[in-house]
């Protein structure tokens, strides 16, 4: 059980947050100027590296606020947290 | 104590009695199961799970690999140890053959679980932990001292050490009872912790009422789950002596040497009469000596080395015991158990058998690191110690005393101390200057340990009796046959001999397991490494881990504010997500059936209601909470009028179909969204998601009101002249009040959001009150008597008479809009809406994607099953049988006077009119596909 | 609402007996606080409209997570960066809604009357906290979780949001939940009040 630094409520058991995938995926700007490949890819395929991820969490059993985490895949070692619209911080 | 042959002079307690393989016995208040058969000269006391061997006590904790016993009474519980079955009176149990038997009764027992935060657990409460506990405890931490035995003290409670001058096991229960009245302290006694994972979560068993059989007090949780976040962990968890591959090595009599040394002193049980020890490192001469002490006779000690350390040396010629060194037991002989010792010099020279009931075994000491381990922690092997210890970890864990390899008594105290000091300063307090620890007496000089694994058999021997594990029957004759098939990594050969997977997980044989495949293989065992040490540390009951989530708490059960009016009124539920439904209300003497086409009958012709509160509802609000709409609905909301509703449709960004629902416009900038029962929280959750990754421009904001409001669906032709009874101040004229209109008025007195909705087909109504007054608005419906209350299985009925599908039922993630026959709903004005990219996709154009049709099946009585597939041909060609869909809705219909489906079918809409064949069991059973709308398709019955 | 002539039941009504009989120990008080007013307020924190809101009612909305802000017969509750939940007694929505709307003064804000979608259920006495740690995963300890702390949370298996008193804490619960978690708080007492 991950204990999650939620950047507003604090630490918090893995179990009240929910997952989102990779972070940094953006809605495209014009989906209908996107050929189908592009489509495709936008909506399929996503990183999975070993190693540090930027992913997105929920913290839906409390302020129910959208952001972003540095985690480390192999170790869960969580290297940063931070905001959605915020850039993905420098780290080890 | 004539009743107990081995029992010590001197013993004292309550004598409590209890029956063991149908025979009635004494032993002492303070026994374990295990001690008091030992008492009692009981040896074999289980038989083993492949082999039939009978076997003995063999360990004195949780390590036990041999005497596995079932409890029978009072409540049947399978696979303990004897050696941690504490003894209470009355306890009846059994020897086991490997495996026990589940109860077939349910267990009265309360269970349960609890949270617990912490600066510091320390885990163990031998020397190391009290150590490490009492530095921190004293600075003002909060901490929890864990330990798996009834008395803190660990190795001082099988040992005759002394510290400040008193008995170990005073001073350490002396300790703990000091710490145990700080206030931020907690001492968890009779506590395993089996789990160690991320970001030191810690699980923890508490067995709080076990030992107390028939006594325990009902009300009180006879186990308890522990679920600690601590800031920082101690592991003092110590070590596992191990024993030594040899002929016969599972006999009972064979026991390891620090166990007997448990028994004779915490115990008070002799475990033998006349001993043979072997050993090969300096541990087993404390027990020679302290069972000599007891008055078993030591008839020799057979030291694989050339010389142990010179004290215990002369301690051994004070006694007269013949020391052996250079030897190795080769087996141990006897019918049943242990009548006799071979012991012969290591390398050539005369074998002698040496007569004697028991053999003490010390293959050195592993530390117990299971926890550090799971926690993340890498192992290094230390060649001093033979056995693999801590090395690096990321999390804030630490490894004290004999865990990390520090093996006096002394030494053990001191690094407890520092771990401490180091955990404090982790934790943020302030460190003592100094602290101390209680003076332990002078330790003989140790000599080095030789690690000997394996005692070479004659040539004629095939191994099979040599055991490495006990609890599987494995031996060295399985291990030597796997890496003769190839097998070169540890993690194989567990796999293929099974070695390691019993219930003890290999404590006392997995390093022995790993070093006979490395001598096998001929390289280091350093080298080779170990198996992975998984959770649970020790065996858990289901019922520990299922706590008081059982029965009515299972999972949470929804209700609404109108529950006990149905409860009252004979409904028969159907649980929907979380909630609890009105399914049916049959009358006396229905079935299901003849209550549903009654419901519906009255839903059709006359008037029925529904409760139908469970739909999520969520308050959008906002300046720009249409253009919020427009962008997730697939039709267009923001030309909605305020005062009127609109149906809507939600799709993923693959096109697919996520919930739908209505949407009321309550104001320009306010909106309410309905959406289905089991999508309400994802349906929130969605809008969130949007709005704050995507669009945190928008000004909207979602609030979920689901339980604010209470919901009655009033249905039917005469709908209205109830409504019209119940809210005199409401106009219900068609003109006054359309179609997809909503109106707020009071019914029944109860100020009311009316909406002129229907999931029917029918004349309809939804009335919204405040759930607070949901059940008074439901009775005030039902008090003429005239009004039917129909259930949800009704409500299905009437919705796929008209072609209505329901998300998650005729949908399932890969349909589309356009699949469903809802083309009418998918926007071609809007530039772009959520999936809308995706409907051009080649994907969900692809001419043979499933539809939703309806299916008439030829026979009208024939009910087909949910799910069953649909193929082509009268006859089932071999397999694979390509299938063209399947059924999502089977009903009996009161209005079509037969039965019907909707089903998902390749090119549906073009085979309307075709025969297909849907198997069922043996049968092929014909059915016509049809529109899947199939009752009042010109939509002439909803104004009334 | 309050005035209707209909009759108002709250979501926990059924368990009225059951909460006393487990409260004559006196270690532990369960008891349903039906129909307060809660009121879900979201606004930008750093808007006029925010701070026209705190005045308005009386009481600054808080800004520091899981804290609440009191004055008068209202608390403010912190949900989220942007949310909070206002809590009054029986009957005051109606007036709370209207004053908050007018202090928006034309600016984006949500307010909704949420005082039926959850009911508060009490849980006091020495032995509260060891209660509700039987299903909360949060540190409850006083010096962590005192008297003007509030919380998200998990209680059992039900979303709750917590507000912290000095030997209390209130636990306000959905209200198709409230059945669920008033047994659930029923088992976890058996052991405090039974064992006196």
């Amino acid at each position: 059980m991950l204990l999650i630094p939620c950047p507003w409520c604090g630490p918090r058991d893995e179990a009240e947050f929910h997952y989102g995938g990779q972070a940094h995926i953006a809605y495209p700007d014009n989906p209908a100027a996107l050929s189908d490949e592009e489509w495709a890819r936008y909506l399929f395929f996503r990183d999975n590296p070993k190693g540090p991820f930027a992913e997105r969490w929920s913290h839906t059993a409390g302020c129910r606020r959208w952001f972003n985490v540095v985690r480390d895949t192999a170790t869960n070692e969580i290297h940063a947290v931070y905001r959605v619209g915020e850039p993905r911080p420098v780290t080890a | 104590m004539s009743g107990q042959p081995y029992r010590r002079e001197g013993a004292t307690g309550k004598t409590l009695r209890f029956r063991f393989d149908g025979r009635d016995y004494e032993g002492l208040e303070g026994d374990t199961l295990a001690s008091a058969l030992l008492a009692n000269g009981v040896r074999a006391v289980a038989s083993s799970i492949k082999l039939g061997r009978p076997r003995g006590v063999y360990a004195a904790g949780c390590e036990e690999p041999n005497a596995l016993v079932q409890i029978e009474e009072p409540f049947p519980e399978p696979m303990l140890t004897a050696t941690t079955v504490e003894l209470y009176d009355g306890l009846v149990a059994t020897g086991l053959p490997g495996q026990g038997r589940l109860a077939d009764r349910p267990d009265p027992a309360r269970y349960d679980a609890v949270h617990a935060h912490c600066d510091v657990l320390v885990v163990g409460a031998g020397p190391a932990g009290i150590a490490a506990a009492g530095v921190a405890a004293r600075a003002g931490a909060r901490v929890i001292l864990a330990d798996e035995r009834p008395a803190p003290g660990g190795s001082l409670l099988g040992t005759t050490e002394t510290l400040d001058g008193r008995p170990g096991h005073e001073w350490a229960a002396a300790e703990v009872a000091a710490l145990e009245a700080l206030p931020e302290v907690r001492v968890l006694r009779r506590t395993s912790v089996i789990g160690h994972y991320d970001d030191n979560y810690v699980i923890a068993v508490e067995r709080r009422t076990n030992h107390l059989g028939a006594a325990a007090p009902a009300h009180v949780a006879r186990e308890r789950v522990w679920r600690i976040r601590a800031k920082r962990v101690v592991l003092a968890t110590g070590g596992h002596e191990r024993f030594v591959a040899f002929a016969g090595n599972d006999l009972p009599g064979v026991m390891l040497a620090g166990a007997a040394r448990t028994y004779v002193n915490h115990y008070r049980v002799l475990p033998g009469r006349r001993a043979v020890v072997f050993t090969t490192n300096d541990s087993a001469y404390a027990a020679a000596l302290d069972l000599a002490d007891a008055g078993v006779e030591i008839a020799a000690i057979a030291d694989v080395r050339q010389a142990p350390g010179e004290t215990w040396a002369a301690r051994c010629a004070e006694r007269g015991i013949e020391l052996l060194t250079g030897h190795v037991v080769t087996a141990a002989l006897g019918e049943g158990e242990v009548s006799s010792v071979r012991v012969a010099p290591r390398g050539d020279g005369q074998a002698r058998e040496i007569p004697a009931d028991l053999l003490l075994v010390s293959g050195g000491w592993t530390p117990v690191v299971h926890l550090f381990s799971q926690a993340g922690g890498t192992l290094r092997y230390d060649e001093g110690l033979g056995a693999f210890v801590p090395g690096e970890i990321r999390q804030a864990v630490e490894a004290a005393g004999f865990a990390r390899g520090v093996t006096t008594l002394r030494g053990c105290l001191e690094d407890g101390a520092q771990a401490g000091r180091r955990a404090l300063a982790a934790a943020g307090f302030a460190v003592p200057s100094e602290t101390s620890v209680p003076a332990a007496e002078e330790e003989p000089a140790a000599a080095p340990a030789e690690h000997l694994w394996l005692v070479e058999a004659p040539g004629d021997d095939d191994y099979g009796a040599h055991f490495v594990d006990l609890q599987r029957d494995v031996t060295v004759a399985d291990v030597l046959r796997a890496v003769g098939a190839g097998l070169s990594s540890v993690e194989h050969v567990k796999r293929y001999t099974t070695a390691g997977t019993a219930h003890d997980q290999g404590k006392t044989s997995g390093l022995l397991t790993s070093a006979v495949v490395a001598h096998a293989l001929g390289v280091d065992v350093g080298e080779l490494g170990t198996t992975t040490f998984r959770a649970p540390y020790t065996p858990v009951s289901f019922a520990a881990l299922a706590g008081r989530d059982r029965g009515h708490l299972h999972d949470p059960i929804r209700v609404t504010a109108m529950h006990e009016w149905h409860v009252a009124h004979g409904a028969r539920f159907e649980n929907v997500g979380q909630w609890k439904r009105p399914w049916y209300y049959p009358r006396p003497g229905e079935d299901m059936e003849a209550a549903v086409l009654r419901e519906c009958r009255a839903a059709r012709e006359d008037v029925a209601a529904m409760d139908a509160s469970t739909l999520g509802k969520i308050d959008v609000v906002g300046p720009d909470a249409a253009v919020f709409l427009d962008r997730l609905y697939t039709n267009m909301m923001s030309t909605l009028k305020v005062g009127s509703i609109r149906y809507g449709v939600m799709c993923r960004a693959d096109g697919m179909v996520f919930d739908d629902g209505t949407v009321i416009r309550l104001a320009d900038d306010r909106f309410l969204v309905t959406t289905t029962t089991g999508n309400a929280a994802a349906v929130l959750d969605w809008m969130e998601e949007w709005l704050q990754t995507e669009w945190p421009d928008l000004r909207v904001s979602c609030t979920s009101v689901t339980e604010q409001w209470a919901t009655v669906a009033l249905v039917g032709p005469r709908s209205r002249e109830v409504l019209a009874r119940l809210a005199p101040g409401l106009a219900v004229d068609n003109d006054s009040f359309p179609f997809m209109t909503w109106r707020e008025a009071e019914v029944a007195g109860i100020p009311a959001r009316i909406c002129r909705i229907s999931f029917s087909g029918e004349l309809a109504y939804e009335i919204n009150v405040s759930s607070w007054y949901g059940l008074a608005l439901w009775e005030a419906v039902m008090a003429s008597g005239e009004v039917t209350p129909y259930g949800t299985e009704t409500m299905h009925v009437l919705r796929a008479e008209k072609g209505y599908p329901i998300v998650g039922q005729d949908t399932d993630g890969t349909v589309t809009p356009q699949d469903l026959g809802m083309e009418w709903i998918v926007s071609k004005k809007k530039a772009d809406f959520i999936g809308k990219r995706s409907f051009a996709r080649a994907d969900t154009s692809r001419p043979d994607r499933k539809q939703l049709v309806g299916l008439l099946p030829e026979d009208p009585g024939v009910l087909l099953p949910e799910g069953a597939h649909l193929v082509e041909t009268s006859s089932l060609p071999e397999p694979p049988v390509p299938t063209l869909g399947f059924v999502t809705s089977s009903y009996r219909s009161a209005a079509l006077g037969r039965t019907f489906a909707l089903a998902l079918v390749s090119r549906g809409r073009e085979r309307i009119g075709e025969r297909l064949y849907a198997p069922v069991g043996a049968e092929l059973v014909p059915v016509t596909v049809t529109s899947h709308v199939l009752y009042d398709p010109e939509g002439a019955r909803r104004d009334g | 609402m309050a005035d209707s002539a209909a009759e108002r039941r709250s979501p926990a009504a059924a368990y009225a007996a059951r909460f006393e009989a487990a409260s004559a120990g006196g270690g532990l008080r369960l008891a349903e606080i039906p129909f307060l007013t809660q009121v879900d307020l979201r606004v930008d924190p750093k808007s006029p409209a925010a701070e026209r809101i705190g005045t308005a009612i009386g009481v600054p909305l808080p800004v520091e997570p899981g804290t609440v802000a009191s004055g008068g017969d209202l608390e403010v509750l912190w949900l989220g960066p942007d949310e909070w939940l206002v809590l009054g007694p029986d009957g005051a929505a109606p007036d709370l809604v209207a004053r908050i709307a007018e202090a928006a003064g034309g600016e984006h804000v949500s307010v909704v009357d949420v005082s039926a979608q959850r009911t508060t259920l009490a849980v006091a006495g020495e032995r509260a906290r060891d209660v509700l740690a039987h299903g909360c995963a949060l540190d409850l300890h006083p010096r962590v979780f005192g008297p003007g702390r509030c919380a998200q949370t998990m209680l059992a298996r039900a979303n709750v949001i917590l507000v912290a008193g000095e030997d209390d804490v209130r636990v306000l619960v959905r209200s198709s939940f409230a059945g669920y978690l008033a047994e659930w708080l029923l088992d976890a007492s058996v052991e405090y009040v039974a064992g006196g």
